[in-house]
């Protein structure tokens, strides 16, 4: 009995717990789904949800006015054709992107503390994938005919145009919603089980029990459940690097100074994934407040993430250090104005240095475990960072395209209102569904959690302390 | 034993005696035997003998199918219904055709992946037998059960029974056709 005790000991040291408190099978689910079933909504949720639904309400006053009156309400015009619209579309993009890393990428390396958030996070990616895709849905102008996007065989006789990076676009967001929304909804089918389960309702409980598909936890369905689990991930981890290469490739395979450079691609995936731990944070800091979960979402979690932020973040500012250096080196006339005129002597110069503040010097405070450490800190950094790459897009769009090769076609953007009512109207949309996942559904797995008790280890099927934690890993390996 | 039964279900505190129970259970040559836990466990693939899933499988050919489909459908497109020139590039210009293979080789993998093992699983399936114990909600909460179906060939209502009941189960259960 001595030497069990031992080696539980040495399995702490070695893997720190990343649940806190005395918690059993029963306690994590009952903490977990009481959220969703507890009948009691907090106050807290209704002001969050209320604020969330006004400003629905002024992406819905702004689509339709945009429907009936067509996009020249836009400030998108000649030489900036391209603003506002897609500037908000790769943000939301980005954004998305955490949800996958830390859902597959972190899976695929065994990183236990990815539990916790990853349901949320992956819930963000979609709502923030559905944000982005009402962008080039509504800047078509004439939304009802976007299927046109889409190779069918038509009466018109018109194909797609395969060569065009814009048609890559189509086909990398949709595939990237539909893979999104499976793996989501696949990691929910055992908790919704459990919801069926526990729901005193028997409204609800009908509900959940169709959406758990009659789930019952055999042995053998979750053998079959991890493998596609796990390919999920090895499938999503590509496809969350594919898509926002691809649209990058929106830009860079253009000709515009500015946008033309091969540093696009991972440039671009960096900052999606620094945008998108941003998000994560600004999402799960109040959260794990409102909903009493510091136990589950522990600080560790919330240093890691601003680990992973500060790096994605330098990897980001490298990104700013190649574009300067490439438009020097590139010895190109086009190129080398193009920085300069991002820089210092162009008119957007202002949005430059405000990007460099929030996204190169605010990070900068991660180094030290005073600002990781506290979530006041983490919060207000993800704040300016989630400004800081909005203003990246706008620096890459705004400044590229409002110098063009000839003075004579030279011009200023300037947003309207119904820029800003759509982008408004858009965090509308991605709150009021935040809001409605967080009662509705559970925020955190609540089978993977329990996979992380130490109760949940078997016991006994090697002498050896070090095989047994060998042969589990390797099973996860192998499952 | 008159009413008609599915099997026995016997329900245990931890999945250690889970493992256990089925391995003894195998051992004892039953084979129309299931597991039920919270959680994966993956001693369990060995405890009750499960076999390496078919899925890989099947997601490998969905990727290929996903692959092909995307050629196919940009040859057909540029080089046989409309070809015309763009960017002064060859009709079949295979390097600005990867980005929708890619993404089709990936998203017809991960149907697969999906479909697929809901359908190996016989999901969605509503009703299954083992519901009508009322302590089996409990298997999506703490508890793990074990199953021994009737129609084993080895299985005899009372041996059975004593059999499981050895096995430091709580409870043995009869789960209702």
């Amino acid at each position: 009995m001595q030497e069990v005790k031992d080696s539980k000991v040495v399995q702490r040291e070695l893997f720190p717990p990343m649940i806190k408190g005395d918690h059993s099978f029963a306690t994590v689910t009952d903490k977990i789904s009481d959220k969703t079933l507890k009948r009691k909504t907090p106050l807290g949720w209704f002001v969050g949800f209320g604020i969330g639904f006004i400003l629905l309400q002024v992406f819905m006053l702004t689509i339709t006015y945009l429907v009936f009156a067509g996009i020249g309400i836009f400030g998108t015009n000649q030489p900036v054709g391209w603003a506002f619209p897609i500037i908000n579309f790769v943000w939301w993009i980005g954004i998305g992107h955490a949800g996958t890393l830390i859902s597959a990428i972190l899976l695929l390396l065994n990183q236990k503390w990815r539990t916790s958030i990853n349901r949320f996070a992956e819930a963000m990616t979609l709502f923030a994938v559905a944000c982005a895709g009402m962008y080039p849905l509504f800047h078509t102008g004439r939304p009802w005919l976007a299927f046109w996007m889409f190779p069918y065989p038509n009466t018109m006789g018109m194909w797609p145009q395969f060569r065009s990076p814009l048609i890559w676009d189509v086909f990398a967001v949709s595939t990237y919603a539909t893979v999104s929304l499976l793996f989501w909804y696949i990691g929910l089918i055992p908790d919704l089980a459990t919801l069926r389960d526990r729901a005193k309702n028997k409204f609800f409980r009908i509900i959940y029990g169709l959406l758990s598909w009659g789930w019952r936890g055999s042995a053998r369905h979750w053998h079959r459940y991890e493998i596609a689990y796990l390919l999920l991930a090895g499938l999503s981890t590509p496809l969350v690097l594919s898509v926002h290469s691809i649209v990058s490739f929106d830009f860079s395979v253009s000709q515009v100074p500015g946008w033309h450079a091969t540093i696009f691609p991972p440039y671009f995936v960096a900052g999606a994934v620094f945008a998108g731990f941003a998000m994560v944070l600004i999402l799960c800091i109040p959260l794990r407040v409102w909903y009493n979960m510091k136990d589950l979402i522990t600080d560790r979690h919330l240093v890691l993430m601003g680990k992973v932020m500060l790096a994605t973040g330098l990897i980001v500012c490298y990104g700013y250090a190649m574009e300067a250096f490439f438009g020097w080196y590139s010895a190109n006339e086009f190129e080398m104005f193009m920085i300069k005129n991002r820089i210092w002597t162009g008119p957007y110069w202002w949005s430059y240095w405000l990007l460099i503040l929030c996204n190169g010097i605010s990070i900068q405070f991660l180094w030290f475990k005073r600002f990781r450490e506290s979530a006041f800190w983490l919060f207000i950094i993800s704040l300016v960072v989630s400004v800081g790459m909005w203003l990246e897009r706008f620096v890459i769009i705004v400044t590229s395209l409002n110098r063009d090769f000839l003075p004579s076609s030279w011009g200023m953007y300037s947003p309207t209102i119904w820029d800003w009512s759509m982008f408004l109207g858009t965090i509308g949309l991605f709150v009021t569904l935040i809001f409605l996942f967080v009662r509705f559904l559970p925020v955190i797995s609540i089978f993977e959690v329990r996979t992380l008790l130490p109760q949940a280890n078997v016991h006994g099927h090697s002498e050896d302390f070090e095989e047994n934690i060998l042969e589990s890993e390797g099973a996860t390996e192998r499952a | 034993m008159d009413k008609k039964i599915y099997g026995l279900l016997a329900e245990f505190d931890t999945p250690t005696q889970l493992v256990e129970a089925a391995q003894k259970v195998r051992e004892a040559g039953f084979t129309r035997t299931d597991a039920f836990s919270p959680f994966p466990i993956h001693e369990m693939d060995r405890a009750l003998g499960i076999k390496r899933s078919i899925l890989p499988y099947l997601v490998f050919a969905g990727g290929v199918a996903g692959l092909l489909t995307g050629l196919a459908l940009q040859y057909y497109v540029h080089v046989i219904d409309y070809p015309i020139i763009v960017g002064g590039r060859p009709f079949l210009s295979l390097p600005s055709f990867i980005p929708p293979m890619f993404e089709l080789t990936i998203l017809f993998a991960s149907f697969a992946a999906v479909f697929g093992m809901l359908l190996l699983n016989g999901l969605p399936q509503p009703y299954h037998p083992v519901f009508n114990v009322p302590r089996f909600a409990l298997a999506t909460r703490e508890k793990f059960f074990l199953l021994i179906e009737t129609v084993d060939p080895k299985f005899n209502y009372d041996e059975t029974r004593s059999f499981m009941q050895s096995l430091n189960a709580q409870e043995v259960f009869d789960v209702d056709e």
